[in-house]
């Protein structure tokens, strides 16, 4: 792999220019600055969730939770209706279609027992939650994605491990490479890097 | 590894104006990733672990062969009879249900409850509780007898219009353990992501590289991504703590729901539960002070944290001797002849001394750490450790067997006695488990990085004179304001 500097990526290939950091602090005031700035198309990568760093870049709050609680609630029901079917249901459709379930007569307990139906309930809500809130995060996060330009370039690599970086993307409207680049000299990184597409 | 110097630095100290570090001798991100991922990374691990492994190896072929002649012969080969039908299987599923406990707690309550340590223990306990799961399910997968038809468990839809019976205990058993099973590997899953990128980008050799990139998604560390990572692992963890306390209530629940005496008893679940936090704890206890030595991660793995730990083990220890005491005096309190006999029977019966070992391990064991001494000695958390992994066993099998065996009429009493097949079984299923775990601290982060990085004071963007606790306290309405002021 090529080392790319900031003067050998092309006007096209261009993915975006990223700044580094040494410090939390240092990734903190640059993140307020972008977002004061305007940009919108901008990310922070970072070994680890740095505090407070999402709001400093005006991230808005993920809609996560909601789709969490709708795969609760979709696991309850799917819960209740399994168990209702399978185990207590008698009904005709119309005296046409008859569903009728797998009734036990089991110590003249009651068919429709819903105490007992709890523990079921309970778990299946919890599964189908936790299943959305796995998925729903990666699909959010649009990963599985192995092709990235960030994971390209290798000075990135060190942004699992312990240092900061800033990228501002070309696609942004106030995107201007030369502009940007002296704005992120200005922030007081490590390096500017051009990353290619 | 050699080069780990002696800890001269004391930090189990209960100095409150002085907040002791959770990591020692690292003040920066690169040396915590090195020294985490030395065990990785080296060309080779160190010959012990070779030897453990093929020890663990040896003996989980073992489980299989013994699995194999059970399938081939008959649950004849066991010593489960008629009255004693559930015998050292279902004893075992408890025993490795209960040990997967631990990690759960460590995981998601303990994340709950903001407790910065768990950092450095969560990720190996709660592949614990994977492993232990894994060896939990296979017993009463082969205890069903005819093993072929193991998918009556679930409710398929066949062509006899057959459905499993959803008001027994042991249908819910198999939905609080197979939804406990997939929540934890899922938590564990999405807890490793960000470190097995951090391994994608430091490996040296293509397969590696494909490997972790594969299992690591194209993280890339991005604060959008992370944003929504943290809601999702926050919302797991309180997800998972409620689902804890309920699988271990539904185990219980096996017995409870039934009218045998002995078992019958309301207090089985909040009991179960903190039965399974004390062995899980215990055997974390078991598999920490050997790994942190072998795989230098003193610095993390502090002193403080085993001390924590053992302070754990002794509220719930000391939890797990009330309700032993709590049922006898129930027994003799409600009147019920049976009841009381059960009671009676269990501590001086034929199987009384199962009983004492159980007493001794559980309730006695722990009560030396009352003593700063006992919590800071590892010779003596690991003897103890031991123990209580030993009388949690006798624990369940004094439950299952004695309440099993002298029921309500004399005349069909019998006898419980393991053959070599149930004993080899057993000791087949640790094999299983520490051949697990053994790939697991070579092959996968041992430790949550990111997550340890995240507690170091250099973390703090605001500098180090503002403590992580006073930014989490912040609310949420109050960054509002401080936005809009903006």
């Amino acid at each position: 792999m090529n080392e790319v500097t900031s003067t050998n990526v092309a006007r096209e290939d261009l993915y975006g220019l990223a700044a580094e950091f040494k410090t939390t602090p240092g990734i903190y005031h640059a993140a307020e600055k972008v977002h004061a700035a305007g940009f919108k198309w901008f990310d922070c990568h970072v070994p680890f969730p740095v505090h407070g760093l999402d709001r400093a870049m005006g991230v808005k709050m993920t809609i996560l939770p909601i789709l969490v609680f709708f795969g609760g609630m979709a696991g309850l029901l799917a819960a209740c209706t399994l168990q209702i079917f399978t185990n207590s249901l008698e009904f005709d459709i119309w005296a046409l279609v008859p569903l009728v379930g797998y009734q036990f007569e089991v110590s003249g307990k009651p068919l429709l027992g819903a105490a007992a139906f709890v523990p079921v309930a309970f778990e299946m809500t919890v599964l189908f939650s936790a299943l959305t809130a796995v998925f729903g995060t990666l699909f959010l996060n649009k990963l599985p994605m192995f092709y990235h330009p960030i994971l390209k370039h290798p000075a990135l690599t060190r942004a699992t491990d312990d240092r900061f970086f800033l990228v501002i993307e070309a696609r942004d409207p106030k995107f201007s490479r030369d502009e940007v680049e002296s704005f992120l000299h200005s922030l007081d990184p490590e390096t500017v890097i051009a990353l290619e597409k | 590894m050699a080069s780990v110097p002696a800890q001269p630095f004391d930090n189990t100290g209960e100095d409150p104006t002085a907040r002791s570090p959770l990591i020692l001798n690292h003040t920066d991100f690169g040396s915590v990733t090195n020294d985490i991922l030395k065990g990785n990374e080296s060309a080779k691990p160190p010959k012990s672990w070779y030897f453990a492994l093929a020890v663990s190896f040896t003996m989980m072929s073992m489980l299989g062969a013994m699995i194999g002649y059970l399938i081939f012969t008959g649950v004849g080969v066991w010593g489960n009879n008629n009255p004693v039908a559930w015998g050292y299987p279902i004893v075992n599923f408890v025993f490795w249900v209960g040990i997967g406990h631990a990690g759960t707690l460590i995981s998601a309550i303990l994340f709950l409850f903001r407790q910065k340590w768990r950092t450095a223990i969560n990720r190996f306990a709660e592949a614990m509780t994977i492993f232990a799961v894994i060896c939990a399910g296979t017993f009463p997968g082969i205890h069903i007898g005819r093993v072929w038809l193991a998918y009556w468990l679930f409710p398929i839809p066949n062509q006899m219009d057959m459905w499993p019976q959803f008001r027994s205990p042991l249908l819910w058993d198999v939905f609080a353990v197979g939804t406990y099973f997939t929540v934890s590997l899922l938590f564990w899953y999405l807890g490793m992501v960000p470190d097995l990128a951090t391994m994608r980008d430091r490996s040296t050799t293509k397969v590696k590289q494909l490997a972790y990139g594969i299992a690591s998604l194209g993280w890339r560390g991005s604060m959008r991504h992370w944003h929504r990572y943290e809601r999702a692992y926050l919302l797991l963890a309180a997800l998972a703590t409620p689902l804890v306390l309920s699988v271990h209530s539904v185990v219980s629940f096996d017995f409870a729901v039934s009218q045998l005496p002995g078992w019958h008893t309301t207090i089985f679940p909040p009991y179960f539960v903190a039965g399974a936090i004390f062995s899980g704890f215990a055997m974390v206890m078991t598999l920490a002070i050997p790994a942190r030595q072998l795989w230098g991660l003193k610095d993390f793995i502090t002193m403080r944290h085993l001390d924590n730990m053992c302070k754990i083990v002794l509220f719930t220890g000391s939890i797990v001797g009330y309700a032993y005491s709590m049922e006898f005096f129930i027994a003799w309190y409600s009147g019920e002849i049976y009841e009381s006999f059960a009671f009676i029977n269990r501590a001086f019966g034929p199987y009384g001394w199962a009983y004492w070992i159980m007493v001794s391990c559980n309730v006695i064991t722990p009560q030396i750490f009352w003593f700063k001494k006992a919590r800071t000695n590892i010779a003596i958390i690991f003897t103890a450790s031991l123990l209580v992994n030993v009388g949690m066993w006798f624990e369940r099998f004094v439950i299952v067997v004695t309440s099993l065996a002298n029921d309500f009429l004399p005349s069909s009493w019998g006898m419980y006695e393991p053959t070599w097949v149930d004993v080899m079984t057993f000791l087949g299923s640790f094999g299983l488990f520490m051949t697990f775990f053994l790939l697991f601290i070579r092959f996968l982060p041992v430790l949550a990085i990111a997550e340890l990085k995240a507690i170091m004071p250099i973390a703090d963007p605001h500098g180090q004179g503002h403590s992580y606790e006073e930014m989490s306290m912040e609310t949420d309405e109050q960054a509002k304001i401080a936005e809009e002021d903006e």
